[in-house]
């Protein structure tokens, strides 16, 4: 069993990373190139720590299932990334980014890990802007910053409505260098199956090549998880649709505690659903709630009525309504679940998917007359025109219709503050790790996180470990490595020979996103949890029973690779049904219905789970470790945003 | 909506193709190209048949993974628009789809409707970088771009590397991706540096990849999903 020692250092929390750095131990440069390392996903994470490890010379082997490292979801993050730099002079800084992102996270992070997510943010910055990455700038010349998100004060930089594109693009062509320089080896269009641990340290992975489908193992002397996070349990999500688990998985099983898993984002606006043959959300960036107003029709028998029609007085403004300070601006659970709630009691908008109109209007007529359609154009053109594009309506006539879907997974692996797992020598970060956001990421936050991991922190503490280590050779047949092998073999038969071959990896995909969306989505509570986890359990054992997959495995076979993934997830379900009932208490984005305040709002319980819940896998149940939470520099006080 | 397809057809690299055709039908006009195919993919495991194999992934038209030449046209017939971006109401008025993957010896099919993209990701390796490592970066507003420049620099980085262009291309030259990647860091003081050199690495990977030249058709620059403006290689050409 691990102790769960979040290794922090002590001491004023503002000096706690450099003392921490100072701590480290060191790799001589002329030393670097003896080590190799493996980075399991090249998003931005994954990609900038590639590219980081690279120039300081250490041998690097990258993987990731896309075709290109430039293809990662991170790709899709629209609105921004936050860095307290303060130069709208309107009183950010570290201090304030890191209150922000304790309270945004509703008391459920680490301080320390916090706060230097927080002083990382503007080295961030300063990195990418050399990279080239076209932020937008004012005439002037200097960056130019907005609002995001919830914060009162401008400190996120963005470029138009792709900033996740352009950051990505950065950190690509930085691991593009160093593939040039020989010192990274990356193989596209390969997965992640399984982790190979000898002498309980992170040796290797096994992949599948997934155009010829061969298996093969990858020695080195670390790990490091970029692999993104799990919104897609849900099968409908905003994510990539290759997004998945598995990598994660693995290492759960193998070992890793996997911490909070019930922590995940539903971003108020996405695009509806319009039927069931849908395979995704679309994500409209939450910077357009900085402009447009979000309403529901008063009466119910306005809603399917076209919206320019309906009065004004009998627009229900509703988030303006019950947060006046906030107003449309609110947090992320907070938007989501009102607009749930406006839809729940028969108030939404747009067409019919299983009886009930999914939908609340954001409406941009009034910043149209306020600062004309040029201005709305060049702040949100793409996005308009995504939406357009997606709906076939024209935003700037008619209002946009939203609807929450899954977006971001606060939880993931457990790391300390090295963003190492509870297994020796694999690290994780990014989505992938439970790290910084707490119960609630705030917008603009995701890629900060990545960046930080990948380009300042990892490359460090990565160095530290293998500099206090001594790896002992291992070949192609140890007896570890062979098992691994096995069993990747062994689980590809198992799926592409079920007992009773009948039903589809997406059959079953969908039938587990309907479990997790009205069990353990924007509100929970114990009955429906119990009665999910039967339900899981079922589906699961049906899944082994049932899965057909038709084609070969030594072939590239996109049935196989959903299937696999599938398997994952639905286990992972099992596991967040698991934690969101532990967890007796509303925090975050975490709402239990049994424990929300009179005001509908959620309730934590500071006395009893200001802690992190980490399971370690066990064959017949898994065990729950806390690491309880500390808070020296900022008392948890209610996240009220009334 | 009911739809007779014909689809490319192809085991592997080395295999030779051939037009299937296959039935879809009762299909909503709200449905996304690719969802259409995801519903014939549930139909051939009901037959116990190999789906067809496809590139995708964000189905938002970001992340440049999906491809496709539809009825003679990569991405489809609608501007600005990646395949994974089309919804069948744009084809209400046709009942016969021709599907088959991007055509470019540089870009070899690897099955079906897939194809393999890796030159254009050793071109960027030749030199589509600013060459800085992490932790030498000055403050970022030490050094000012105008609006100008910095929107410039943006509209061609926003290439999303998807290789319509190629597809499209008379000569199958990768002009216009090439064009872009340099002209986004030529707009930018942190990038001008290097600017002749990136331009003839990137330029000269171009060709070791087989890549043929531009002659002016102008083409890619209507299929782009970005709407990158071939007014990218004449910069390019000027640099040389």
């Amino acid at each position: 069993m691990h102790n769960l020692n979040p290794n922090e250092p002590s001491g004023p929390i503002e000096n706690r990373w450099e003392k921490h750095l100072f701590d480290l131990a060191l790799i001589a440069p002329q030393n670097r190139k003896k080590y190799n390392i493996i980075v399991v996903g090249t998003g931005l994470a994954g990609a900038s720590l590639c590219a980081t490890l690279g120039e300081a010379g250490y041998n690097v082997k990258s993987f990731c299932y896309n075709d290109s490292p430039r293809r990662a979801h991170s790709i899709a993050a629209q609105g921004g990334i936050n860095a307290s730099k303060n130069y709208q002079n309107d009183g950010d800084s570290t201090w304030r980014l890191f209150y922000d992102t304790i309270k945004g996270g509703d008391f459920r992070a680490r301080e320390s890990n916090v706060y230097r997510l927080a002083q990382l943010s503007c080295n961030i910055i300063d990195q990418a802007v050399s990279q080239g990455v076209p932020f937008a700038r004012e005439y002037s010349g200097y960056l130019a910053n907005r609002s995001f998100g919830g914060t009162q004060v401008s400190r996120t930089f963005y470029a138009r409505g792709q900033t996740g594109q352009q950051l990505l693009l950065g950190a690509y062509s930085a691991m593009s260098k160093e593939i040039t320089s020989g010192r990274v080896i990356h193989q596209s269009r390969s997965e992640m199956l399984e982790l190979i641990i000898v002498n309980d340290r992170a040796r290797g992975i096994v992949v599948r090549d997934l155009v010829s489908g061969e298996i093969s193992a990858h020695i080195a002397d670390c790990v490091v998880m970029c692999t993104g996070g799990y919104s897609n349990a849900y099968y409908l999500s905003t994510n990539a649709k290759g997004c998945n688990t598995s990598a994660t998985w693995r290492a759960y099983k193998k070992g890793a505690y996997f911490a909070n898993p019930s922590f995940t984002q539903i971003h108020p606006t996405c695009v509806p659903p319009t039927g069931d043959n849908q395979s995704k959300l679309t994500l409209m960036s939450e910077s357009l709630r900085n402009d447009g107003r979000i309403w529901a029709p008063k009466n119910i028998e306005d809603c399917d009525k076209d919206p320019n029609n309906i009065n004004e007085e009998d627009r229900d403004y509703f988030l303006e309504r019950m947060y006046p300070a906030f107003a449309n601006l609110v947090p992320r659970d907070i938007a989501s679940r009102a607009l749930k709630g406006i839809c729940d009691e028969g108030r939404g908008i747009g067409s019919k998917v299983n009886n009930q109109r999914l939908g609340v209007y954001l409406d941009f007529s009034s910043v149209i007359e306020k600062i004309g359609i040029e201005k709305v154009k060049e702040k949100y053109g793409n996005l308009f025109d995504m939406y357009e594009s997606i709906t076939g309506e024209n935003p700037y006539q008619v209002p946009m219709r939203i609807y929450p879907a899954p977006h971001y997974t606060m939880g993931g692996l457990w790391v300390d503050y090295n963003l190492m797992t509870t297994i020796n020598g694999l690290f994780a970060t990014g989505e992938a790790n439970f790290s910084d956001h707490g119960a609630n990421r705030l917008g603009a936050s995701a890629l900060m996180q990545g960046l930080a991991d990948g380009y300042f922190i990892a490359p460090q503490t990565v160095a530290n470990y293998l500099a206090k280590s001594q790896f002992e050779e291992i070949s192609n047949i140890h007896p570890e490595v062979v098992a691994s092998l096995e069993s990747v073999k062994v689980r590809i038969g198992k799926l592409m020979n079920a007992p009773k071959p009948k039903y589809s990896p997406d059959y079953f995909h969908q039938k587990l996103g309907r479990i997790l969306w009205s069990a353990c989505g924007m509100s929970r509570e114990m009955e429906a949890l119990e009665v999910s986890m039967k339900d899981i359990s079922e589906l699961q054992s049906e899944f082994w029973q049932n899965i057909k997959v038709t084609g070969s495995k030594k072939d590239f076979n996109q049935t196989l690779e959903k299937a696999g993934r599938v398997a994952d997830f639905i286990e992972l379900g099992h596991l967040m049904c698991l934690d969101a009932i532990d967890r007796k208490e509303s925090c975050g984005a975490h709402a239990r219905l049994e424990y929300l305040a009179e005001s509908g709002d959620a309730k934590r319980d500071d006395e009893n789970y200001s802690h992190v819940a980490a399971w370690e896998f066990q064959d017949e149940k898994p065990i729950l470790h806390k690491e309880q939470l500390h808070f020296e520099f900022i008392k948890p006080s209610l996240r009220d945003y009334k | 909506m009911n739809f007779t397809l014909h689809i490319w057809r192809q085991q592997n690299a080395e295999s030779i193709g051939d037009f299937i055709t296959y039935q879809a039908d009762n299909i909503d006009g709200d449905t996304s190209f690719l969802e259409m195919l995801d519903q014939l993919n549930e139909q051939l495991i009901e037959k116990s048949e190999d789906c067809v194999v496809f590139d995708y992934d964000c189905r938002e038209g970001i992340c440049g993974t999906c491809s496709l030449v539809i009825n003679g046209h990569p991405h489809g017939e609608k501007n600005a628009t990646a395949t994974c971006q089309l919804y069948m109401r744009d084809y209400a008025n046709q009942s016969e789809l021709w599907i088959e993957p991007f055509r470019a010896s540089s870009f070899p099919v690897i099955k079906d409707l897939t194809v393999e993209r890796e030159a254009f990701d050793r071109i960027i390796q030749a030199g589509g970088f600013i060459s800085v490592s992490t932790g030498s970066a000055p403050e970022a507003n030490s050094q000012l771009v105008s609006k100008d420049d910095a929107d410039n620099a943006f509209d061609a980085a926003t290439c999303i590397g998807c290789g319509a262009c190629v597809a499209v291309c008379p000569n199958a030259s990768a002009s216009l991706f090439v064009a872009a990647k340099i002209n986004h860091f030529h707009q930018l003081p942190q990038g001008r540096v290097e600017s002749k050199n990136r331009a003839k690495r990137m330029i000269n990977q171009m060709e070791v990849e087989g890549f043929g030249s531009c002659s002016n058709h102008r083409h890619c620059e209507v299929v782009c999903p970005q709407e990158i403006s071939v007014s990218n290689i004449t910069l390019m050409n000027s640099l040389l």
